[in-house]
């Protein structure tokens, strides 16, 4: 089963290296991983999304929660959690596509950010999943660039992962 | 008062001496020059050169198995890095306490493909508990504070500390931290009374209870404990290979060691059980076999670990109780106490039947004509010879299970090897090690000509240290567990296993100033041993070649992927 672990690191060089060694070590999945400074500058939020048995996670959880930088781990699946991640997404779009495009964009709330003669770039943000729909429905041949950035995971209500 | 302005060298020296350490093991080179000239200028602790940074750390290993105490492994950048690499993982698989600092080039050259670069924390991340780059001179002192608390609290393991050649030779003040705080990093000491209280519940309640405990008990200094522990509710137990000594081997209860080359009835036992206690140990693929063929008895696990990750990792626990295995046991102990005046241990007798009836097996039987030299009882005459009191260290291979399986510990941290990452190459320095924590007890090295042979540049150290360490080399002339797995398992097609070429082991011996004696006939073994034991040859290393018979196999064997309970027994392996 997927899930989005976020975790507290302490913001030191190769604080990263350790989790992700971590997970090539132990032949854990990454699907993604995410990390950047928080409002606390001595720490880092990471958002890692794996998948594995319970057993697997229950692993995981352990072993990130035994890296001596690592603060606190927070599997966001043991609640209520909101999931968003971006795409930009560039696609050719001459004249001829230009209005297909736009409308397909704004029908599933993306934003195009640039545009040049023959390229829209869209911005989109969803769940993972919703990113995946997205992309499914563009025409694959027009699609010449895909950045996506790996999701982030927050809980919901007073679910607050913090030190 | 004014502080004191000193050098970072000097800075890291005096770190030392504020942690106690009586021994470094070390080989200097460019990038720790500086700190080099420091220790040369003081006289609170011991260098000890050896001849390759690999020995420097499985000695300073050795010394905290030995001991209890933190060891202390001092190694140049580059290659003296690398070479450190197999004593560090060695020593994080069988959670050692240990700091390590390596010297690395300095700064500004950082990254730039420097003379004797290397990535050494890069490298070094994997296997050690944590790691630190030293960037600034006035973390020095904080650095290696972390470093020996992270080592030897908690599960313990080695820490390295890298510093850069310009951070030692800067000047700042010296201030030790009195303690460090971490708050990523708290470990679990005090059991969950709720957990005990289950624990304690199953326990009571079992018909066929066993205990199975490993190094946690000896690294968390818990022997007494689980002795009182197993003598209050005559429980059987049996040891790991990590866990030898941590439980009398005398003692009635204890079924010998587990495992792969485990014995009969303690593998049987372990099998067939309705309660199992795990005492800091962690059911390795070597121990219990296939997880799945040992949980098709169906058993209640009780486990008792510092490290919350070691719980169900690969064996589902039903009570975990995470923390300090002798402070749990103490628990476990006094709620025992209070219960115990209006409840009975209701075990069964049919159990203990059982257990009678499997050590009737007599699985360590050998066969000995009396000629050959059965490398069994060359063990068991070591162990005669030496009142079962010496410091056995042992290298990695069939030695080092009949060194396990017929040299019975009566008391802790005495067997010394490598369990967990099974270094072949360790028994030398691991010698070396126990010999200068304890100058006046007897430390034998039990090796093979394989192993002896990986890191024999130690007997130059020995030398110059005055090490008189007993060298029993068990010389079948093969990588006799290669060689043993290749007749099992490979239709006797010996593979690259035979040691030709072998040096005159004697003469090796002599040419470093050593005694060497090559023992060829059974009946010369015993007499072999009390001389190299004996007041006239105390002060000197003697190396004992004992030429063994070459066909011998480690039994009983659980072959690797089987269960517990399908060992091959000495009987059967003639069928195979």
């Amino acid at each position: 089963m997927r899930h989005i672990i976020s975790l507290l690191m302490e913001n030191e060089a190769g604080a990263l290296s350790r989790v992700s060694g971590l997970f090539s070590a132990r032949g854990y999945n990454i699907e993604s991983l995410s990390v950047a400074p928080t409002e606390d500058l001595s720490l880092s939020r990471m958002t890692i999304v794996t998948s594995g048995s319970d057993e697997v996670i229950e692993q995981i959880i352990k072993q990130l929660n035994k890296l001596i930088d690592v603060v606190k781990v927070l599997d966001l699946h043991d609640g209520d959690h909101i999931e968003r991640e971006l795409v930009l997404v560039k696609v050719k779009a001459n004249k001829q596509y230009r209005d297909e495009v736009q409308q397909l964009s704004n029908s599933y709330g993306g934003r195009i950010i640039d545009s040049s003669e023959n390229i829209l770039t869209i911005e989109f943000t969803g769940t993972s999943t919703e990113l995946d729909n997205y992309l499914k429905s563009l025409n694959s041949a027009f699609v010449v660039e895909i950045v996506r950035t790996g999701a982030s995971g927050i809980g919901r209500g007073d679910r607050i992962l913090k030190i | 008062m004014t502080a004191e302005i000193i050098t970072g060298a000097e800075i890291a020296i005096r770190c030392l001496q504020k942690e106690n350490v009586k021994f470094v093991f070390g080989y200097p080179g460019g990038a720790v020059l500086n700190i080099y000239d420091a220790i040369f200028q003081q006289k609170s602790f011991k260098h000890v050169l050896v001849r390759h940074e690999q020995a420097a750390v499985h000695a300073a290993d050795a010394y905290s198995r030995a001991t209890g105490d933190v060891g202390v492994a001092l190694v140049t950048s580059g290659p003296g890095a690398t070479n450190a690499v197999t004593g560090i993982a060695t020593a994080h698989m069988d959670s050692i306490p240990m700091v390590v600092i390596s010297g690395q080039v300095p700064t500004h050259a950082i990254g730039q493909d420097a003379f004797q670069e290397c990535d050494t924390v890069g490298i070094t991340r994997p296997c050690v508990k944590h790691n630190f780059l030293v960037k600034d001179i006035n973390d020095i002192a904080s650095t290696i504070k972390k470093a020996f608390y992270l080592a030897a609290t908690g599960r313990p393991g080695p820490v390295l500390v890298d510093i850069p050649k310009d951070i030692t030779a800067e000047t700042a003040e010296f201030k030790y931290p009195e303690n460090v705080t971490l708050r990523s990093y708290n470990p679990i000491t005090q059991g969950h009374s709720g957990q005990i209280n289950k624990a304690l519940d199953l326990l009571v309640n079992a018909q066929k209870p066993m205990v199975y405990s490993g190094g946690g008990v000896v690294l968390g200094d818990a022997s007494e404990a689980l002795t009182e522990f197993i003598k209050l509710l005559d429980f059987p137990i049996t040891n790991t290979l990590m866990g030898l000594g941590g439980f009398p081997a005398s003692h009635e209860n204890f079924l010998g060691m587990l495992g792969m080359h485990g014995t009969y009835q303690a593998n049987m036992a372990m099998q067939e059980c309705d309660v199992l206690l795990a005492v800091g140990a962690r059911f390795d693929d070597r121990v219990i076999g296939n997880p799945d063929h040992f949980l098709a008895k169906p058993k209640k696990i009780i486990h008792i670990d510092i490290d919350p990750a070691s719980i169900s990792k690969r064996v589902k626990i039903d009570v975990p109780i995470v923390g300090d295995v002798k402070l749990v046991l103490e628990d476990l102990i006094s709620a025992f106490k209070a219960l115990q005046e209006n409840t009975s241990l209701n075990l069964s007798t049919d159990w203990q039947k059982s257990i009678n009836l499997w050590k009737q097996k007599d699985c360590m039987r050998y066969e000995d004509d009396g000629t050959q030299i059965k490398p069994q009882k060359v063990i068991q005459k070591l162990h005669e010879v030496t009142n079962g009191e010496a410091f056995i260290t042992s290298d990695v291979g069939q030695h080092q299970m009949w060194a396990a399986q017929y040299y019975p510990f009566d008391k802790p941290r005495r067997w010394i090897n490598s369990g967990g990452l099974g270094t072949m190459g360790v028994g030398l320095p691991y010698a070396m090690g126990c010999q200068l924590a304890f100058p006046d007890s007897q430390v034998a090295c039990v090796t093979g000509e394989a192993s002896i042979q990986m890191c024999i540049q130690e007997l130059s150290t020995c030398k110059q240290f005055n090490l008189p360490v007993k060298i029993v080399n068990l010389n079948n002339r093969y990588m006799g567990m290669v060689r043993q797995w290749q007749e099992f398992f490979y239709g006797n097609r010996y593979a690259e296993s035979y040691m030709d070429a072998l040096p005159d082991f004697v003469k090796l011996a002599e040419s470093y100033g050593h005694v060497g004696m090559k023992i060829e006939n059974s009946s010369d073994i015993e007499g072999a041993l009390k001389e190299a034991f004996s007041p006239k040859l105390k002060e000197r290393l003697v190396f004992l070649d004992f030429i063994t018979d070459q066909t011998e196999n480690v039994f009983p064997m659980v072959p690797n992927g089987k269960g517990l309970s399908e060992m091959i027994l000495a009987d059967d392996a003639e069928d195979l």
